[in-house]
């Protein structure tokens, strides 16, 4: 039996492919997709001739910037980033961990700002990649890659 | 200058001009008045020392103080937010001194406002002013910072003073930092990777006293442990008192960020060692210095 399950191409916007299996979910969450009005496809455990099996993000109408391509190195290093225009790959982008993440990490200090006033945004900046350790810019406590992996998953 | 947020955000050049400063007034030479304005000392933690000193201190330069000394005193305890707290400081007062339990708030408060910042302690790691009163100290006791050796001893993990030391002397040169603490109260692995000069931990004052030249004393601090029952494991754990002080070298000091509780025998105060008085004192020259350089351009 044909497993195949057809999703229409998109005219303009971002198709983020060679997403590891399962990590597509996290990705609407990441990037603050279902805030907007665009349609967004998330295909997960699709063929792939690269890794056996993967998923896929396709947003319509919107072009990923490069902060946002960044903030995907968090789940899914390998991922290809396609600019859509009139049908084609406009252009190719790959995740490259950020050197700041604002807004989306939660300080696992519990005496920082950042968790008592509702205006003080976390800010954790890179200090190295292999090992991923990123630091918060308020109390200078580290996280790690499975704690940033933790928070952005939700689990 | 126009804050003073973190202990490593000053470089050599400006610690220097502000012991310079403060050494000026000590010495009684007149410095500029600083009329028509006003200081808020907020501190929505209690502290004594710290408070008063920044309030005499601005007094003297002429300036005016207003505030709170706790937070129960502020409409933060009528649930408004530490933010807008500061935006209502900074409509009334042209500096900010804040004292804080949270890590990182006088950092926050300068994003919130134009108004100059000054920490007066904030969170367990931060307290820059109260470094550059250590170093001061330091500094009219040997004549340099660089090449000492340091013991410091006490409560590692909670203490903010004994953090932002630590900090601050990143920017000189010690010889050597002993790390004295229980293990309970051990210097986080974390913070101990950004020290760029040679240290070492142990649980023995005795074994390191007679090293050092700078013995830096904390008191075991009961409202920073999550329960009675650890802060009863350790709440007398070192005791400075005449016998250690006779196993120190001839020219070494006692320094303590105060208050005291057990941790230094009184009859320690009336050796040439204890010098914690003269470093409370000089609290008022130094933060005259820094109001100085920020408000009296």
């Amino acid at each position: 039996m044909d497993d195949t399950i057809m999703i229409n191409k998109i005219r303009h916007g971002t198709v983020i492919d060679h997403i590891p299996v399962r990590k597509a979910l996290m990705i609407p969450r990441i990037l603050r997709l279902t805030e907007g009005k665009d349609t967004i496809a998330i295909l997960v455990n699709a063929k792939s001739r690269l890794m056996d099996r993967k998923d896929i993000v396709k947003i319509e109408n919107r072009i990923l910037k490069d902060s946002e391509v960044n903030m995907l190195s968090l789940i899914a290093p390998g991922a290809t980033i396609n600019m859509i225009k009139d049908y084609k790959v406009a252009e190719k982008k790959s995740a490259v961990i950020p050197q700041r993440i604002e807004g989306l990490l939660k300080c696992p200090n519990g005496h920082c700002i950042t968790n008592h006033d509702p205006e003080a945004l976390t800010v954790f900046d890179l200090v190295t990649k292999s090992p991923l350790e990123m630091r918060c810019g308020y109390c200078n406590v580290s996280i790690d890659e499975s704690e940033a992996l933790k928070q952005v998953s939700g689990e | 200058m126009k804050n003073i947020i973190s202990s490593t955000d000053l470089g050599r050049k400006e610690i220097e001009e502000i012991f310079s400063l403060a050494s000026s007034i000590k010495k009684g030479k007149k410095v500029k008045a600083i009329r028509d304005k006003v200081v808020a000392l907020a501190f929505f933690e209690p502290s004594t020392r710290t408070f008063t000193s920044f309030d005499v201190a601005a007094k003297r330069l002429g300036l005016q103080t207003t505030g709170f000394r706790s937070e129960h005193e502020t409409s933060v305890a009528k649930e408004e937010t530490f933010a807008d707290t500061i935006r209502m400081l900074s409509s009334y007062a042209d500096c900010l001194v804040i004292r804080h339990k949270f890590d990182g708030a006088a950092k926050f408060a300068s994003q919130i406002t134009n108004r100059p910042i000054i920490n007066a302690g904030d969170g367990k790691r931060e307290h820059p002013t109260q470094s550059l009163i250590d170093l001061y100290t330091v500094l009219n006791s040997f004549g340099k910072i660089d090449g000492l050796r340091y013991g410091i001893v006490g409560d590692l993990k909670y203490g903010r003073a004994v953090h932002s030391l630590l900090s601050m002397l990143t920017t000189f040169k010690p010889r050597h930092v002993h790390l004295i603490s229980p293990r309970q109260l051990e210097m986080p692995k974390g913070f101990l990777k950004g020290l760029n000069y040679p240290y070492g931990e142990t649980e023995r004052l005795e074994s390191v006293i007679g090293d050092v030249d700078v013995l830096y004393a904390t008191r075991i601090q009961k409202e920073r442990f999550p329960d009675e029952i650890e802060y009863n494991k350790v709440k007398e754990s070192y005791r400075i008192d005449r016998d250690i002080v006779s196993r120190m070298k001839d020219k070494a000091i006692i320094l303590h960020p105060l208050p005291r509780v057990t941790e230094i025998s009184r009859d320690v105060d009336a050796t040439e060692k204890a010098k914690y008085f003269e470093q409370a004192g000089n609290g008022v020259p130094i933060r005259m210095a820094l109001y100085s350089k920020i408000l009296g351009g």
